[in-house]
C-alpha cells in the first residue's frame, strides 16, 4: 500500500531572501529534492549593459543586503582584469581589510541570529537571548565590528558606495584607523570566544565526500585573489572559469544550476575554503581550529558554523595585521584606462566563490556580463546533502524532519536573496 | 524628544523601497531638528542607528494580504508586532518584527518606537515603486511628519 504523507511549510526562516524547498517522500524512498529558485540576478546583468564599467560596483553592491563588498570586489577585480591593470600595495591591502569586515558580519550574522538557534532547540535568537543574552550580545558586538570596517573604509555600512575600479574613492583619516584597531582586538576575543562556543553544540552524524571549490592564493587563506582549486584536481585561473564551470537550466527552477563539465556538483563556500586554504590560515586562527578539534577538511556540512567562526577569527588577525602594517596610498586609486576586452573577476563571498564576466567596449561601456552567485552554484549540493540526510531520517515525525530539513539548508547560509526572492519549504510523503 | 524617522528596504527590489523613498520625501519638506536614516538589508543595523534616539519611527514595507499601498500604524514600544500587520519579507535576513524582539529583549529599544507597515504590490527587481504604493509614501512622509511635529510641541 502506497504511504502518502505532506508536510508543507510556507516559509523557511532563518534564510536570507526566499525560495522554494519541495521534498517528495514515496514509500518511504527519498524520491526528488528541488531547491526552487526564481530569480537570478539577470535583471543586474541585463541592466548593467550598456552603463559604464567604473558603475558596476555600486549596481552589483545592490544584489545583496549582506554581501555587497563581495559583488564589488569581483566587480572591480573583472574591470581591472579588462583593462590590463593590476592594484596592488596598499590599496590592495585595504581592499583585504574591507573584504575582512564583510566576513566578520555575514558570519556573525549567521552564526548567532540565524544557525546557533538550530543546535540550541531555540526557534529564534530572540528566544536565545531570553535566556543567554551576553551571548546573543557579543554576537551583536562582533557583527558591529565587522560593519565598523566596511563602514569606514566603505564608506557606509549598507551598500557601501566608497569602492572604485582602481581602488577607492577617499581613504579615511588614519585616525579612524586606530580606532578600528581597537575594535578589532575586543573582536578578535569576542570570535575566540564564539568558537569555543559553537565547538560545545551537538552536530548530526552527516558526512559528504564533496568536490570543494575555492580561491587558493599562494601566500594568503583567499579573499580576493587566487586560482580556482577543487580537492579533485582542478587548478585554474579565473578567465578559464566557463570552460570548466558550465549553468545548466533545470526545469523546476528558473535559476541555473552550477556545475563542473565533467562531473557535475560541487561545494563552495567556508567549507571549501577551509578545505583547501587551512595551512593559510592566520597562526591564531589555525591553532584555534586545532583546539576546536578541526581536522584539516570538515565533511559534515552541519559544522559548517564551527568553521565559520574559525574563519572570523582569521578575519579578525588579518584585518587586525593590515592595520598594523598600514601604509597610506599615495593616491585613492589608480588610473584604469579603458580598454575594449573581456575581464573576469572570482573572490571569495561569505558564502564562497563568486565569479563575474564583463565585456566592455572601448569606450568602457559594458556590452555583457555574467554573475555566478555562490549560493546557485551550491544549489544542486544544497538538494543531493537533502537526499542523503533525509533518507535515514524518514521514520522522524514531519515537524522533525521538517525542521531538521530547514537546518540542512541553512548549513549553506544560502543568501537566496542573491538569486531569488522567497523560499517555500513543502516536504512530501506519498 | 529627539525624533528619528528610518527607512527600511532596497532602492532596487520594486515595493521594497518603500523606506527609502519615504524618506527622500521627507528630506525635502521635514525640519531640521528630526533626523532620517535608512537602512538596506540589516534589519540589525538598527540597534545601533536608533541608538540614543527617544522617539523612533521606522518605515518598511509588509504583506499582509491587504491591498497594495494599505499603510498600517502601530506602537511597537510596549507590545510586539503582531499578525496582523504581516510580515515585513523584502530582501531583509533578520525579519524587522524580529529584530525589534530581539532589541526588546536586551532592553534596546528606544523608549517610544512606532512601526509604519505598508502594504507592497511587488518586488521585481530594477522597478520603482507601484503606483499604490508610490501613492502610500506621498501620503506617509507628510503623516509622519505632522506626528514628529506634534510630539515635540
Amino acid at each position: 500500500m502506497s504511504e502518502r504523507r505532506t508536510i508543507k511549510v510556507d516559509y523557511l526562516a532563518r534564510v536570507e531572501g526566499e525560495g522554494a524547498l519541495d521534498v517528495l517522500i514515496e514509500n518511504g524512498i527519498v524520491q526528488d529534492v528541488k531547491l526552487k529558485i526564481f530569480e537570478p540576478p539577470r535583471f543586474f546583468e541585463a541592466f548593467l549593459r550598456g552603463r559604464s564599467y567604473s558603475e558596476a560596483p555600486d549596481i552589483t553592491a545592490r544584489i545583496c543586503g549582506i554581501c555587497p563588498v563581495a559583488y564589488q570586489m569581483s566587480a572591480v577585480h573583472a574591470m581591472e582584469d579588462a583593462c590590463g591593470v593590476r592594484v596592488d600595495g596598499p590599496l590592495r591591502a585595504l581592499r583585504r581589510l574591507l573584504y575582512c569586515g564583510e566576513w566578520i558580519e555575514s558570519h556573525a550574522l549567521h552564526v548567532y541570529m540565524l544557525h546557533a538557534p538550530d543546535f540550541l532547540g531555540r526557534h529564534s535568537v530572540v528566544e536565545l537571548a531570553k535566556d543567554h543574552p551576553e551571548v546573543v550580545e557579543r554576537g551583536l558586538r562582533l557583527k558591529k565590528a565587522g560593519n565598523a570596517i566596511v563602514a569606514l573604509l566603505g564608506g557606509r555600512e549598507i551598500h557601501p558606495i566608497n569602492v572604485r575600479v582602481g581602488g577607492f574613492y577617499k581613504i579615511p583619516p588614519s585616525d579612524e584607523f586606530d580606532a578600528l584597531a581597537r575594535q578589532l582586538e575586543i573582536a578578535l576575543e569576542d570570535a575566540h570566544a564564539t568558537l569555543s562556543w559553537v565547538t560545545t553544540f551537538d552536530f548530526p552524524d552527516f558526512e559528504v565526500d564533496y568536490e570543494f571549490v575555492a580561491l587558493r592564493h599562494p601566500d594568503e587563506y583567499p579573499f580576493n585573489e587566487g586560482r580556482i582549486v577543487s580537492s579533485h584536481g582542478v587548478d585554474i585561473a579565473a578567465q578559464d572559469y566557463h570552460e570548466h564551470f558550465e549553468e545548466v537550466h533545470v526545469e523546476h527552477s528558473t535559476a541555473l544550476h552550477c556545475r563542473l563539465k565533467d562531473r557535475g556538483f560541487y561545494h563552495v563556500g567556508p567549507l571549501a575554503r577551509y578545505a583547501l586554504n587551512s595551512d593559510k590560515l592566520s597562526p591564531g586562527a589555525k591553532q584555534a581550529a586545532t583546539r576546536a578539534g578541526l581536522d584539516h577538511v570538515c565533511t559534515n556540512p552541519f559544522r559548517s558554523i564551527v568553521v565559520r567562526a574559525v574563519e572570523t577569527i582569521h578575519a579578525c588577525e588579518e584585518a587586525l595585521r593590515v592595520l598594523a602594517n598600514l601604509e597610506r596610498p599615495d593616491r585613492p586609486y589608480v588610473d584604469v584606462p579603458v580598454r575594449a576586452a573581456t575581464g573576469y573577476g572570482a573572490t571569495e563571498a561569505p558564502r564562497g566563490l563568486l565569479h563575474h564576466t564583463y565585456r566592455i567596449g572601448a569606450d568602457g561601456s559594458i556590452e555583457s556580463a555574467r554573475i555566478i552567485p555562490p549560493t546557485s552554484q551550491n544549489q544542486a549540493t544544497i538538494e543531493d546533502d537533502l537526499r542523503r540526510f533525509v533518507a535515514p531520517r524518514i521514520a522522524l515525525p514531519d515537524d522533525q524532519l521538517q525542521w531538521q530539513c530547514e537546518q540542512a539548508v541553512r548549513n549553506y547560509d544560502p543568501c537566496i536573496s542573491c538569486s531569488t526572492h522567497f523560499l517555500k519549504l513543502n516536504v512530501v510523503r506519498r | 524628544m529627539s525624533g528619528l524617522v528610518i527607512g527600511i528596504g532596497n532602492p532596487d527590489r520594486g515595493d521594497d523601497a518603500l523606506g527609502i523613498e519615504v524618506i527622500a520625501r521627507m528630506r525635502e519638506s521635514v525640519d531640521d531638528d528630526v533626523r532620517l536614516a535608512t537602512v538596506g538589508g540589516d534589519t540589525l543595523a538598527l540597534f545601533d542607528c536608533w541608538h540614543g534616539a527617544t522617539c523612533v519611527h521606522v518605515v518598511d514595507a509588509m504583506q499582509s494580504g491587504a491591498a497594495p499601498g494599505t499603510v498600517r500604524r502601530f506602537d511597537a514600544t510596549d507590545d510586539a508586532v503582531g499578525a496582523e500587520l504581516g510580515s515585513f519579507v523584502s530582501t531583509h535576513a533578520f525579519d524587522l518584527a524580529d529584530a525589534i524582539e530581539l532589541a526588546r529583549t536586551l532592553g534596546r529599544l528606544p523608549e517610544r518606537l512606532v512601526v509604519w507597515g505598508v502594504e507592497a504590490r511587488e518586488f521585481a527587481h530594477g522597478h520603482g515603486l507601484s503606483a499604490p504604493v508610490a501613492r502610500a509614501a506621498d501620503d506617509l512622509a507628510k503623516t509622519i511628519a505632522e506626528e514628529c511635529a506634534y510630539t515635540r510641541r
